[in-house]
């Protein structure tokens, strides 16, 4: 009988300390992150919306190559390639539907431009289903995003007006192969 | 009329004003102090802090769609709901608030709040018979056992007060404590009562009709829009009651305690009334945030095997202190 009343005590002293500990936190802060109200700090390389990008001189990133389309697990992106009277290539349309996009980043892993770049802005609700489809003039910034030296026709090989090949950074001029004898 | 005598028709406005605003407040209060005691904030987004939640909760009732199962039993299943507000509200009128403050000051003020929760259970029983729905049909058998169950040691814990004030009258009670508490004499049977208050306003851990995880809402599984709303009110109305009762019966009702009374009785009193009934209201929603809710078996062991020897014992030696001090 007396194991029976030290049981109950024991059990009626369990609940008497739980009590005790749940009542403390109220002298805790609380968890929650006011959302709305308070903005919590978004990481740069968080991946949210996804933009593309110019580089220094102004002049559109993308080169529509197809990559990130490729890339892309959901395929989400359309883009068609045209080209300009000095040579670069650039997409006509350019098409994120954002209502497929699950912010992967695989396409910023592909592009070899940096012109497509994912952003920390996360508040991508829209009212009507229509506007989640996003065109290029809706994602083209007029900036450089998040690498700003980079200018691929600077660096890359390829001739288009006004600069022609070997005259990128770090280049030689081409190699004259007739000139190539042994 | 319009004096503070106990009945008059000012005491009935006030007490009936403040009662239900009180309990329609408390859903508010609750959800707050849940929240701050798991580390969160509560509903804070309507007014200021939140306060008119419980405004914004009752729009949202009333709008909803007030469905009759049609299965069910219609006109026990309309009555069952308003039953319970109803017996809750009239318990609430024997209270005595403070001195000249109440609305009815009846000789058997005690019998008669037991009386009223017995008829309270009635509420949960045929809410969920005429439902005429498995869940509803087993919430409404545990609420009958456990709500029977806990009524009779609930009794017997308190007859050991009746005893020392030698009254059945809330109001004489009170007036019995002018010289010492009746918790520190009485301490076993405020344990017990606490409990069973607990167990009768069917609140958490002691839940089991309701039972949200195991029998989705029990009794009222079937009820809907503001037949639910009833059920709701009924609970919290039920919480400020026995909130009510435990200060009156072993804490002294509104006399202050350390000599700590300022101005005049009347508003002296129902400070101290106010101060602590609002601190077993949120004792309650302490339990809440803080227990589990026991198996049904442990439930019943634990009432007929534990509490009601317990308050069994406790009356036998207040009797029998009782009797020896008489010589």
């Amino acid at each position: 009988m007396f194991k029976a009343i030290g049981k109950q005590i024991h059990l009626i002293w369990s609940q008497l300390v739980s009590l005790w500990l749940v009542f403390l936190h109220i002298f805790n802060k609380a968890d929650t992150v006011e959302y709305p109200d308070e903005m919590p700090y978004m990481f740069p390389r968080w991946r949210g919306r996804i933009i593309l990008t110019r580089d220094p001189d102004g002049e559109e990133r993308c080169v529509a190559c197809n990559l990130c389309a490729v890339a892309c697990p959901v395929d989400c992106i359309s883009l068609q390639k045209t080209e300009d009277e000095s040579g670069r290539w650039y997409p006509e349309f350019f098409r994120i539907n954002f209502s497929r996009c699950i912010m992967c980043g695989f396409c910023e892993e592909a592009c070899p431009t940096h012109a497509i770049q994912l952003t920390p802005d996360f508040e991508m609700a829209e009212y009507v289903r229509q506007d989640m489809v996003w065109e290029k003039e809706h994602m083209l910034i007029e900036g450089t995003g998040k690498y700003h030296d980079y200018n691929f026709y600077k660096v890359a090989g390829k001739a288009i007006g006004g600069k022609d090949k070997g005259e990128a950074q770090n280049e030689l001029p081409p190699v004259d192969r007739r000139s190539l004898m042994p | 009329m319009f004096s503070f005598e106990v009945g008059s028709l000012l005491n009935i406005v006030l007490i009936l004003a403040v009662g239900l605003g009180a309990s329609v407040m408390m859903i508010w209060v609750e959800r707050r102090f849940l929240g701050f005691w798991s580390d969160r904030l509560g509903p804070n987004r309507v007014g200021p802090f939140g306060c008119l939640q419980v405004i914004a909760d009752a729009v949202k009732m009333l709008m909803k769609e007030d469905w009759i199962p049609p299965f069910s039993d219609k006109f026990v299943f309309v009555i069952a709901p308003m039953i319970l507000p109803i017996v809750m509200l009239l318990s609430l009128g024997v209270m005595p608030f403070a001195p000249n403050i109440g609305i009815m000051d009846l000789n058997i003020g005690l019998l008669w709040i037991f009386a009223m929760a017995g008829l309270a259970s009635y509420s949960v029983m045929l809410g969920g018979l005429a439902s005429n729905n498995k869940f509803a049909l087993l919430g409404a058998l545990r609420g009958a056992g456990q709500m029977i169950s806990y009524e009779v040691f609930m009794g017997i814990s308190v007859l050991g007060v009746v005893i020392l004030s030698d009254s059945f009258s809330l109001r004489e009670i009170v007036e019995a404590q002018a010289d010492g508490w009746f918790v520190f004499p009485q301490f076993f049977g405020f344990i017990v009562f606490m409990v069973a208050a607990i167990a009768e306003s069917h609140r958490w851990p002691f839940d089991l009709p309701e039972g949200e995880s195991e029998i989705i809402s029990g009794y009222n599984t079937e009820y809907s829009g503001m037949k639910f709303g009833l059920f709701m009110i009924g609970e919290y109305i039920g919480m400020l009651v026995m909130s009510l009762l435990i200060p009156i019966l072993f804490f002294g009702g509104w006399m202050a305690p350390f000599g700590l009374e300022f101005g005049n009785e009347i508003i002296s009193g129902l400070f101290w009334m106010g101060a602590k009934t609002f601190f077993f209201l949120l004792f309650f929603v302490l339990v809440r945030a803080a227990l589990v809710r026991p198996r049904y078996d442990q439930l019943m062991n634990y009432g007929w095997l534990v509490m009601l020897p317990l308050a069994l014992v406790n009356l036998l030696i207040t009797g029998a202190v009782v009797l020896y001090q008489a010589g």
